[in-house]
């Protein structure tokens, strides 16, 4: 790993102004962002932990119901925390392992926006809103391809708005050696129609199934998803499974997710 | 360089440290503290697990910097005050959770954060808490067992596999 400046802001405003500086880099938990610098993938000359402001810590209801996490909340908080959205706590409880959920972040992980990730299935899902220090942000607008997401250079999740479903649930399946998604699929149903977010299958990270939210949406039960399948053309093939399987997958976890939910 | 100072097994702790020090190297490697192991340096393995602030974490995947201020427990604190095993440790010995040893001390701090939140986990509880610590020895079967037995509970079913 090549050194760098390490700094601890305690306000958003103060870790704006630090990010400003030329390579610099905010730190979330770091739970991919160290293993990522000892690769020696990422060279920022300063880094700056989010870890010490308490206004981007906890989770609260707002005022129209909608679960606010606080952007730098460690994913067992919220796991212990989110009770008022079980599926989002149940996701937050199976990521990773117990000592990455204490260091790891709600914040952190949307910002890198892995392919493989559960929270962006979970944001997308939902239709979170990402609370930015200068904007806000749907996820339909936020999640812009394998770790590209709409954040501009030096801004900072301080806020992610969950809004409640009337169900939902997320089926991982999870890739033993990462910890990750082989496939995870996160499926949320509002009052006025479900939607179905996949993680760990496609080139172009979490996207939206269509065709299997139309179907939900008609009919929120597995047998809606019977002869509907996902083409396996642009998705992620790799000695853990093939572009054919992840799609075939897609399905299989869409339809287990439902029946959880239902 | 810069300066940290924090808690470690009850005494303070202080040194200089670069930015990219990982906590797994300023316990190791400064304070000496070489029980805190580090397997595999990409947070799979969990030799390292230590506490900060009462929550295990993999220290080889946590700047020394982060913990400018904390309370870090490491394996060579758990023993008891004169010296004689705790109970996880005392239980891993009766049990024969360990072969070779070196998954052992993240195991110990492992089971010790479960039964702090859990103090009564079921078997499926514990092998799901160890999911990030890695032993290629015992197959798990006996750390299981100690850390049932270091619980209070009877192991006497948990027959071998």
């Amino acid at each position: 790993m090549y050194n760098f400046e390490f700094a601890k802001p305690s306000s958003v405003a103060d870790a704006v102004a630090a990010l400003g500086e030329e390579d610099a880099q905010a730190l979330g938990g770091g739970q991919t962002l160290i293993p990522t610098l000892k690769q020696r993938l990422a060279s920022p000359t300063k880094l700056v932990s989010l870890k010490g402001i308490s206004e981007m810590q906890g989770v609260c209801t707002g005022d129209d119901g909608a679960l606010c996490i606080g952007g730098a909340t460690c994913h067992a908080t919220v796991a212990a925390e989110a009770g008022a959205y079980p599926a989002l706590a149940s996701t937050a409880a199976h990521i990773g392992d117990p000592a990455v959920r204490n260091r790891g972040t709600i914040g952190g992980s949307l910002a890198n926006n892995d392919p493989s990730a559960c929270y962006p299935a979970a944001a997308l899902a939902s239709g979170a809103t990402i609370v930015t220090n200068s904007r806000e942000i749907a996820a339909d607008d936020y999640f812009q391809g394998m770790f590209t997401t709409a954040l501009d250079e030096g801004e900072i999740i301080t806020e992610v708005r969950f809004p409640v479903p009337e169900k939902a649930n997320y089926q991982k399946f999870v890739q033993p050696a990462s910890r990750f998604a082989l496939v995870g699929v996160y499926v949320a149903k509002f009052a006025d129609g479900v939607r179905v977010a996949i993680t760990g299958a496609s080139n172009d990270g979490v996207f939206r199934w269509a065709e299997a939210e139309a179907a939900l949406s008609a009919n929120f039960s597995a047998d809606a998803i019977d002869g509907l399948s996902l083409s396996g053309d642009d998705m992620i093939s790799d000695l853990h499974g093939t572009d054919a399987y992840r799609a075939h997958l897609c399905a299989v976890m869409t339809k287990r997710a439902v029946a959880a939910a239902a | 360089m810069a300066q940290v100072t924090m808690t470690v097994n009850g005494k303070a702790a202080s040194g200089e440290i670069e930015g990219r020090t990982l906590l797994s190297s300023f316990l190791r490697d400064q304070l000496k503290l070489t029980g805190t192991h580090v397997g595999c340096d990409t947070s799979q393995c969990g030799a390292c697990v230590v506490h900060v602030d009462g929550v295990a974490v993999k220290s080889c995947t946590m700047l020394a910097a982060e913990a400018d201020g904390a309370d870090v427990a490491t394996i060579e604190g758990q023993a008891n005050a004169d010296g004689s095993l705790n109970v996880i440790q005392q239980a891993f010995q009766d049990h024969h959770g360990l072969q070779c040893g070196f998954c052992t001390p993240g195991m110990v701090m492992s089971a010790a954060a479960l039964l702090k939140d859990n103090p009564k986990p079921s078997e499926s509880d514990v092998r799901e808490y160890l999911e990030g610590n890695i032993c290629r020895c015992t197959g798990y079967h006996n750390i299981v067992k100690a850390i049932m037995a270091a619980s209070g509970q009877d192991v006497g079913a948990i027959a071998a596999e």
